[in-house]
């Protein structure tokens, strides 16, 4: 498998850079492989790059299934 | 610095500064040896030699760490600790600065431990013979009558219990590596434990079992306390106090807590029936505020240990098989 | 942490668990094959087999880059760490992992070479920055996840014009491996592997997306969940995978949309076209000669590639004939089938290539669930 974890873009820097905060655990790492990102996205970071970044709706949504679930177990 | 017999100059530097800092009547009398009476009933004895990179390190260095290991080794064996030597191996051309640095902090932990340091040694080696300094402690220290702690006595029904955070040691160090470093505020738990012990022990004197987590982390102890009781382990990983940086820094280095190195942490098996006060007592300590009891002691004739997981699935904890190396996959 | 922690909630899993439960079929028996070593070693680190019903088995896939890395590779990998020149960088999951010789690169380091264990990529190139005077060779394994990082830093080595840098490249793709399962005689002819879908991988999915799996599902019939590596995707990924069998469906599903689409990270893609081509065919442990499964430097960045600058031999050194692991790997057999396991070959001492790797199925099964009889594909079954 591949080891990777999502964490917080803490700020943006201007060489393909940017400091990815994982809940308290702060790490640079490139985004050579992701346009566009932006301080506060999530991205899953692998070996020090940043692979894609993490899509809040979808997660949402995700949990939301889990959550359905709940109901129709009732609870 | 310089080694050998043409380091004379040096090698009275290094004891004027050992002298200074290690103030106190045995190191004043200038002997090769400290003389001092025996109090009665059992000694523990207990020996250990520090190795760490770096030598500094968020939270403390090699110095305090000598200190406290050898401390924390004296008081798993029961023992309220007495004395304390050490023993140092210098690679020539080390900063004096560092030494310095290094010895005050040593003499800082040992005051603030009440246990003085009270004869040692330098030798000085050859430059690439050594990383830097190496420093063995030896501690001795009188156990209280009543009190019987050993790793083989840990019984079916006895509760577990840790004194706070898993792996912060272990995770502070990697941080500051040059090849993995990351930034934290993560500081390393390195502290001496001989008053949380006298605590408990005061408290709860049919304590069984208690041992420091250090290199190996929780799982190698539990492994040995299960291989030395002939029984088996069994912990919630609901109840493991982990704080949210470690957890973090294990998830993207492929590590895991159990693991990692503690230097301030210890585990405690009781009867259960003295679990509560035992946790009463250890969180009425400053070394203590985070205790927890995460599991008891199965009636197992199989050594193993076995954790629930959080998830609610089971799964067996091993030992750490040779060194943690951080995983991509 | 966030997107970690609400995926490994167990009071969801129980009723995720009990969904699984209510909808499988008692007469069915559903046997899923986990690709990835990443979903292996999730399913044993939080005891997934203890909330599933007995009917559904999980069968452990060659997911692993390290495990599926010949030997005579590892030797070469030492070799030329060995060489008094060369200063070898490569991820901390290889060091341990010993080659024909008995040696590892731990031990090649312990004799005096010089070997690096890196984080990433990037630091590789850091150390060929600051050791001019030096060769620094980047041992490169891993599959699609882990091949971008390293097309940055050629492309980047290329540009900035660093002579002492070179990678020896070990990367391999996931859908060739997939394939050569599916076209397994057990799989195809003798049938002694039921295979009933795929769950599949997590990350490499974030870079090639969910098409290549669309022609898995198409022509061998078989369902294919891509899903998280977190225990709840996982859990919900086997769902989606039973609801499919249940209805006879065989489609490309995607559990894991928070980080997969199904075109992929295309820059990625590009990066790693523009860098690597295939080789026709590469030798992978256990499941042996894998054609179109491996990628090499292309002459653009011949200059590069530690393979040609070193003329690296690479042999093929005998396994131990005992290991299981080539059956192992391709689901045919669990690792207790094997008379090695948990007696001369253990973590500490591997034998094969599925317990060198924590990722490894007998490396997972030893350190998590040698307590018991774990939940795994009978071959009989």
């Amino acid at each position: 498998m591949c080891l990777a974890v999502p964490g917080r873009v803490a700020e943006v820097r201007e060489d393909e850079t940017a400091l990815v905060d994982f809940s308290g655990v702060r790490k640079e790492v490139s985004l050579a492989l992701v346009d566009g990102v932006e301080v506060d996205e999530y991205v899953l970071v692998h070996v020090g790059y940043a692979l894609q970044r993490i899509d809040p709706e979808e997660a949402e949504r995700t949990l939301a299934l889990f959550a359905e679930m709940e109901q129709l177990q009732g609870g | 610095m310089a080694h050998g017999g043409g380091g004379r100059a040096m090698s009275r530097l290094i004891d004027e500064l050992f002298a200074a800092a290690f103030d106190n009547e045995w190191m004043a009398a200038g002997n090769d040896a400290a003389a001092f009476t025996a109090p009665a009933g059992r000694m523990v004895m207990a020996t250990d030699s520090h190795v760490v990179t770096p030598l500094f390190f968020p939270g403390g260095d090699i110095g305090a760490l000598s200190v406290h290991g050898t401390l924390n080794d004296v008081a798993m064996g029961g023992g309220r600790p007495l004395y304390l030597s050490a023993g140092f191996v210098l690679e020539e051309g080390f900063p004096l600065a560092d030494l310095k640095r290094i010895v005050d902090s040593m003499a800082a932990a040992s005051r603030e431990a009440g246990v003085p340091v009270v004869t040692g040694d330098t030798k000085v080696v050859e430059q690439g013979k050594a990383d830097g300094v190496y420093i063995n402690t030896t501690g001795v220290g009188v156990v209280p009558e009543g009190v019987t702690v050993g790793g083989n006595r840990a019984r079916p029904g006895d509760r577990i219990l840790v004194n706070g955070t898993l792996g912060d040691h272990g995770m502070a160090i990697l941080s500051v590596r040059e090849d993995l470093g990351f930034g934290t505020d993560l500081q390393s738990d390195s502290a001496a434990l001989h008053g949380l012990v006298a605590a408990m022990l005061e408290a709860v004197p049919g304590i069984r079992c208690l041992r420091d987590p250090t290199r190996g982390g929780l799982s190698a102890t539990l492994n040995e306390l299960a291989h030395q009781s002939e029984v088996g382990v069994r912990v919630r990983e609901a109840e493991l106090p982990v704080r949210e940086e470690v957890h973090a820094a294990c998830e993207f280095l492929g590590l895991d807590p159990l693991n990692a190195a503690n230097e301030g942490k210890l585990v405690a098996v009781c009867p259960p029936e003295s679990a509560e006060v035992l946790l009463e007592t250890m969180r009425a300590h400053p070394l203590g505020r985070a205790s927890a009891i995460i599991g008891e002691v199965a009636d197992s004739d199989r050594p193993l240990v076995e954790m629930e997981t959080a998830f609610g699935g089971t799964r067996l904890v091993d030992w750490l098989h040779g060194e943690q190396l951080p995983r991509i996959c | 942490m966030k997107y970690v922690d609400e995926f490994r909630d167990g009071q969801r899993a129980r009723q995720l668990a009990g969904a699984i439960a209510e909808e499988v079929e008692e007469e069915r028996s559903y046997h899923f094959m986990e690709f990835c070593g990443g979903h292996t070693h999730a399913i044993f680190r939080y005891g997934v087999p203890d909330l599933l019903p007995e009917n559904v088995h999980m069968v452990h896939g060659p997911g692993c880059p390290v495990c599926v890395l010949p030997m005579g590779r590892v030797d070469a990998a030492i070799d030329l760490a060995r060489r008094p020149e060369v200063i070898l960088c490569t991820y901390g999951d290889l060091l341990r992992v010993p080659g024909s010789r008995k040696s590892s690169l731990l031990q090649a380091r312990a004799a005096g070479a010089d070997v690096r264990m890196i984080y990433s990529a990037a630091d590789s190139l850091q150390i060929a920055r600051d050791n001019p005077d030096r060769e620094v060779v980047f041992f490169a394994i891993g599959f699609e996840t882990t091949t971008p990082p390293t097309a940055v830093v050629l492309k980047q080595a290329h540009a900035e014009g660093i002579e002492n840098f070179s990678v020896a490249c070990n990367h391999v793709l996931t859908p060739a491996a997939i394939t050569h399962i599916l076209e397994s005689p057990e799989v195809r002819e003798l049938g002694t592997l039921p295979l009933d879908g795929f769950i599949g991988p997590s990350h490499v999915s974030t870079v090639i997306g969910s098409a290549p799996y669309e022609f898995f599902a198409e022509e061998y019939e078989k369902p294919v969940v891509i899903g998280g590596f977190e225990p709840l995707d996982v859990l919900q990924a086997i769902r989606m995978l039973v609801r499919q069998v249940n209805a006879g469906r065989a489609e490309v599903e995607n559990e894991f949309t928070r980080a997969v689409t199904r075109a992929g990270n295309r820059k990625a893609q590009a990066l790693v076209a523009d860098v690597f081509e295939l080789r026709k065919q590469f030798e992978w442990r256990g499941l042996g000669t894998v054609p179109y499964s491996g990628l090499r430097i292309k002459e653009a960045y011949a200059a590069f590639d530690a393979e040609r600058r070193f003329a690296v031999e690479v042999g093929r050194p005998r396994e131990n004939q005992a290991c299981l692991c080539p059956s192992v790997l391709r689901g045919v057999a669990k690792p207790t089938d094997c008379t090695l396991y948990g007696t001369t070959c253990t973590p500490d001492n591997p034998i094969g290539s599925c317990m060198v790797s924590s990722e490894g199925a007998c490396a997972a099964y030893y350190a998590y669930g040698r307590t018991r009889e774990p939940a795994v594909a009978p071959v009989d079954a």
